[in-house]
């Protein structure tokens, strides 16, 4: 541009800065990342981060999957929205289901039958007959009764090949849910060509799961690449006895069984649509079950491009289902129960936005193009204020702009694992049994997990107290809920046990200051973690500075997940930091990661401490049979106790969730176990509207003062151009100016 | 000319198959493919059959470079370098481990890829070779040395700092723009493209102008530059008809060689202005395991460096009458 005339140059400028103007007088919201269209809508604005695997609800096991096909899929069970503890309540069914128990000799055994008496559990599951499933071509049929989208050819598949996806496809029909898609939906666990993550575990419940598999794989081999019908395939673990009644069969008493059927692997999936996917045309285009659900839920996807959008919208032909009237006492004062007895989806569709980056996303939540955040540790100071009570509330930036925050612990619990085959920290004879016991009681005690709540998760986390966090049966809080080995009650709180006291279970332990009290070599611990990040270093540093104080040097080894996993299986880790978060409410889902046949070194199971202790396991067996209660509560005690004494691991805390929602999302309320909760958010959408309008006005004038300024810094340039331009070689002005 | 294309384009198989070995070799060494398979599954109730049927579905099964058990050359083809890496040389992408089509994958993300690619590349050439130009003319002056001071500056930052800065300034502060997002339709993709551009292009001022201003000014120097002022031509005329015609060839082989790897995509920028592109493709498919992608876009990057050094060759020949291909 310097290189035209003067005049041309202002020419330009004046033109860019009238373009600029003009731009200005333009309307608001010029950040709006929606199309204008949807401004006012009864939408839910969300984001993932990450794109979903797997939408199949036999294979779907993230978070992050469960997120979507919650909407969508309805397992026969749900969790009461409200009511603390979890309640399951029907979802599908006309009422909760009947079991059964049945001796070796066919007899009815009570509910309080002892699991080894147990030859057979029956659920019987009773559907309600008003489920039908959201509108899809899979169910389209002609005249004739024949299915009518079931030999697209290649051309008619690229056509599907879009983010509508089969949505596309004129006069998608629909039909009732019968007992039958539940069957269906059972024998997909056992498909091998399906992988369902839950098919080892539940062939060794349902019956005739294992030998169906079998069947299923000799067909494939007969026929590679062929779609099986299972509906030949028999299955006398899962049997429709009528459209509305479904009978499974447990080889067991597996008590636990019930949450299962709250989970999306027990959605139906309709034989039909099964077929329909299995088409060469679409399958070849990737337009299957694991990218294009099916089911009867609130909600129905209508735009799947999973790196950029993805979009459901209300199922039209979702049964009649309410927003509960009851809860706990204080959701009334929270607004919770203002829906009471309003039809289920209270908003018309959810738009999820693929957001990889935490910041953009923390930002455009502020600017009110997301309706509730999660908080970075990156904002947590510009989110939330912690007054000197340890109230947590939201800053006061935020509290103007109508932003609530939410918090709740999670049903998860953080732990630093012992391999207790290691000779040192688990030994191997009784009397290195013996010493290395005291030497993980006194390494329970001196990793202050209180400070690492504090420096590390600004405060949000509860200290672990054992396997079981709240909201468990199980879980006592007050004095009765402390770990011994590490707390004392005092003063009406627990309190950490000193370091002289650790260093003194050290010193028993045959380390007194952190030396082999024979050798006098120091006793140096390894540590495999998956962190190895600047962000990880000051954690790691923590650590080692926590174990320095008795003495014990910490060795970080950083690995990569592979072959951190790798090590576990193998038996090769010493120290190791892991995490669990509950499948379901229920102890035995957390005690599990105790049991000795749960072993990751012996079998291949999720007890990677490798802990056995057969008392435990004795215990264990008794207690995952038993209804929670008084009895169970014993129980429980008695686990609790021994793997307080034994610490296999360092209960190092249960997170908390700390979720930030717009004040316009209503009916808000976390939930730590159930993913199908939009269904009972409800929106403000003309508030919405109206607040984003306030928030977004372009700031027009800094950017004209940004214009200016270049305009300013040309200007001199030019005029030295035009100087430069006039002088001869000795610098004598030749033209006029 | 023919003849070298074709012996370019032969050259170019060794190195390919080579690039492969290395890309499959490296993978290997750090995955195995029972670490493929617990990625893709879950680490929740994992079992070895499970993850043996995922082996097996996909060909992970199969031993990496020789298969022993084979006889003849399947001993070779019965391998899993062979049916999953030598295959791209048939244009196979197959399909990435959780079942996509890696191909048409490849074909839906070059679209947005090039809406923040090809506008950077051309806005960002040409202010870089003016600013350049600019700082030549005023050479020795403030002018020049303030300019090259600003470079270094802008080379010194991160191009996150940009990206960060940028979006707080632009799109938080003024809000002026979307923070991020994407949108096909060109009618309303400009609004979306508009600051990731900016960014782009910013972030790679510092260290392109300071390099096509080292190139000017040494054309500067030479005498044909001289005797041109000494017949009375004007700086700008001694810029454009002599100076930058003759910097254009170094100039050239940075430029013509990106040219094609433009499809690939930008790794940072995608990633934070929610692009979905083939640099936030590749980034998935690393953080994923995901093998197939891997492979088929370091092949595809390594391949479209490889026509972007032949076509460099030929546009010497384009402008530098001197040169001959043979």
């Amino acid at each position: 541009m310097v290189f035209l005339s003067i005049s041309a140059c202002c020419r330009c400028l004046c033109l860019f800065l009238g373009a600029a103007l003009l731009l200005t007088g333009c309307g608001n919201e010029w950040n709006d990342p929606y199309p204008a269209a949807e401004r006012g809508a009864n939408r839910l604005y969300s984001a993932f981060s990450e794109r979903p695997k797997h939408l199949d609800p036999a294979i779907s096991y993230s978070n992050s999957e469960i997120g979507f096909i919650a909407q969508i899929y309805e397992p026969p069970l749900q969790y009461h929205y409200l009511k603390r503890p979890y309640e399951l309540i029907p979802s599908t069914l006309d009422g909760m289901p009947q079991i059964r128990l049945y001796d070796k000799a066919g007899r009815l055994l009570p509910e309080t039958a002892s699991g080894d008496q147990v030859e057979r559990s029956v659920y019987r599951l009773k559907l309600r007959p008003d489920v039908r499933y959201q509108p899809h071509p899979a169910f389209s049929l002609n005249e004739d009764g024949s299915a009518r989208y079931m030999n697209l050819d290649a051309s008619q598949s690229r056509a599907l090949q879009t983010p509508s996806g089969p949505m596309a496809l004129a006069e998608p029909g629909s039909r009732l849910l019968t007992a039958h898609d539940y069957v269906y939906q059972i024998k997909r666990l056992a498909h091998p060509s399906v992988q369902s993550p839950i098919y080892g575990m539940m062939s060794e419940h349902i019956l005739g799961l294992k030998s169906l598999s079998a069947l299923i794989k000799s067909a494939l081999d007969s026929a590679p690449g062929a779609w099986v019908d299972l509906d030949t395939m028999p299955l006398p673990g899962a049997v429709a006895i009528d459209d509305q009644t479904l009978e499974i069969t447990l080889e067991d008493k597996y008590p636990q069984f019930i949450y299962w059927l709250a989970m999306n692997f027990f959605a139906p999936v309709p034989r039909e649509v099964d077929q329909f996917y299995s088409q060469p045309a679409l399958r070849n285009g990737n337009v299957q079950l694991d990218t294009w659900p099916v089911g009867t839920g609130p909600f129905m996807m209508v735009y799947n491009n999973p790196n950029a959008r993805i979009e459901l919208s209300r199922n039209p032909n979702f049964h009649d289902e309410r927003y509960p009237c009851q809860g706990q006492p204080e959701d009334i004062a929270a607004g919770l129960l203002t829906s009471c007895d309003a039809r289920l989806p209270l908003i018309d569709s959810i738009v999820f936005s693929r957001e990889k980056e935490s910041l953009p996303y923390w930002n455009k939540f502020l600017q009110g193009y997301y309706d509730e955040s999660g908080i970075s540790s990156d904002s947590f100071d510009q989110a939330v204020r912690v007054n000197i009570n340890g109230d947590v509330n939201v800053s006061p930036a935020m509290s103007a702009q109508g932003i609530q925050l939410q918090t709740s612990v999670r049903t998860s619990v953080y732990y630093m694992g012992f391999n207790m085959l290691d000779p040192v920290v688990g030994g191997r004879t009784p009397e290195e049994q013996r010493r290395a016991k005291l030497l993980r009681q006194a390494l329970s005690i001196v990793l202050d997990q209180e400070e690492f709540i504090s420096i590390f998760l600004n405060g949000r986390g509860q200290p672990g107290m054992g396997p079981l966090p709240p909201g468990i049966f199980g879980h006592l809080d007050g004095e009765a809920g402390i770990n011994p080995v590490v707390y004392k009650w005092k003063d009406g709180a627990p309190q950490r046990r000193s370091l002289a006291e650790a260093k003194a279970l050290l010193a028993k332990a045959g380390w007194p200051d952190g030396r082999d009290a024979k050798t006098g070599s120091p006793l140096v611990l390894n540590l495999d973690t998956t962190s190895g990040g600047l962000g990880d270093k000051s954690t790691m540093d923590w650590m080692s500075r926590q174990l320095n104080q008795v003495g014990v040097q910490l060795v970080i080894r950083s690995t990569d997940f592979n072959r951190f996993q790798e090590k576990l299986r193998k038996g090769s880790a010493q120290l190791y930091f892991l995490g669990w978060n509950a499948d379901y409410p229920d102890p035995e889902n957390f005690f599990f990661l105790f049991y000795g046949p749960e072993g990751k070194v012996a079998h291949g199971g999720e007890n990677t401490a490798n802990y056995s202790n057969p008392e435990f396991d004795r215990l264990f067996r008794i207690m995952k049979n038993q209804p929670n209660g008084p009895s169970r509560q014993a129980v429980i005690d008695q686990m609790l106790n021994l793997v307080r004494e034994d610490a296999p691991w360092i209960y190092s805390f249960y997170p908390k969730s700390y979720v930030l929602r717009q004040g316009w999302l209503q009916n808000f309320k976390l939930n730590n176990v159930a993913s199908n909760t939009i269904k009972y958010q409800r929106i403000d959408a003309a508030s919405r509207a109206q607040l984003r309008a306030e928030w977004n006005d372009p700031l027009r004038w800094p950017f004209l003062i940004m214009l200016g300024g270049l305009v300013l810094l040309l200007w001199p340039a030019l005029n030295a151009y035009r100087v430069r331009s006039g002088l001869d070689a000795f610098g004598k002005q030749v033209r006029k100016r | 000319m023919f003849a070298y294309i074709l012996r370019r384009v032969l050259y170019a198989i060794p190195i390919l198959i080579g690039v492969n070995l290395i890309t499959f070799a490296l993978f290997f060494m750090v995955n195995s493919p029972d670490d493929m398979a617990r990625m893709q599954l879950g680490v929740k109730r994992v079992t070895p059959e499970a993850i043996q049927q995922w082996k097996a579905e996909r060909g992970y099964d199969k031993p990496l470079f020789l298969n022993e058990t084979s006889a003849g050359v399947a001993q070779i083809t019965d391998t899993i370098f062979y049916s999953k890496s030598l295959t791209l040389f048939a244009g196979e992408f197959g399909r990435s481990e959780d079942g996509r089509e890696i191909g048409r994958e490849i074909r839906e993300r070059m679209g947005p890829s090039l809406a923040i690619a090809i506008p950077t590349f051309l806005v960002g050439l040409g202010l870089t070779v003016s600013l350049s130009l600019f700082l030549v003319l005023f050479r020795g002056t403030w002018l020049d040395r303030t300019g090259v001071v600003l470079c270094v500056g802008l080379m010194s930052i991160s191009s996150l700092f940009f990206i960060i800065g940028g979006q707080f300034i632009f799109a938080r502060m003024l809000q002026l723009v979307p923070i991020s997002g994407y949108e096909s339709n060109p009618l309303v993709a400009w609004h979306f493209l508009i600051l990731p551009v900016t960014v782009a292009v910013v972030a790679g001022i510092g260290s392109s102008t300071r390099w096509y201003r080292t190139l000017f000014l040494e054309e500067i120097g030479k005498d044909y530059v001289r005797t041109a002022r000494a017949k009375g031509l004007s700086d700008t005329a001694v810029l454009f008809r002599h100076v930058l015609r003759n910097g254009l060839i170094p100039i050239l082989t940075g430029v013509v060689v990106v040219i094609p790897t433009l499809f690939m995509g930008s790794l940072l920028i995608e990633s934070f202005f929610g692009i979905p592109g083939l640099g936030s493709y590749t980034i998935d498919a690393i953080a994923a395991q995901d093998f197939a992608v891997v492979r088929a876009m370091v092949f595809l990057g390594s391949g479209l460096y490889l026509l972007g050094l032949i076509l460099t060759d030929l546009s010497y020949t384009l402008v530098d009458p001197r040169i001959r291909l043979k």
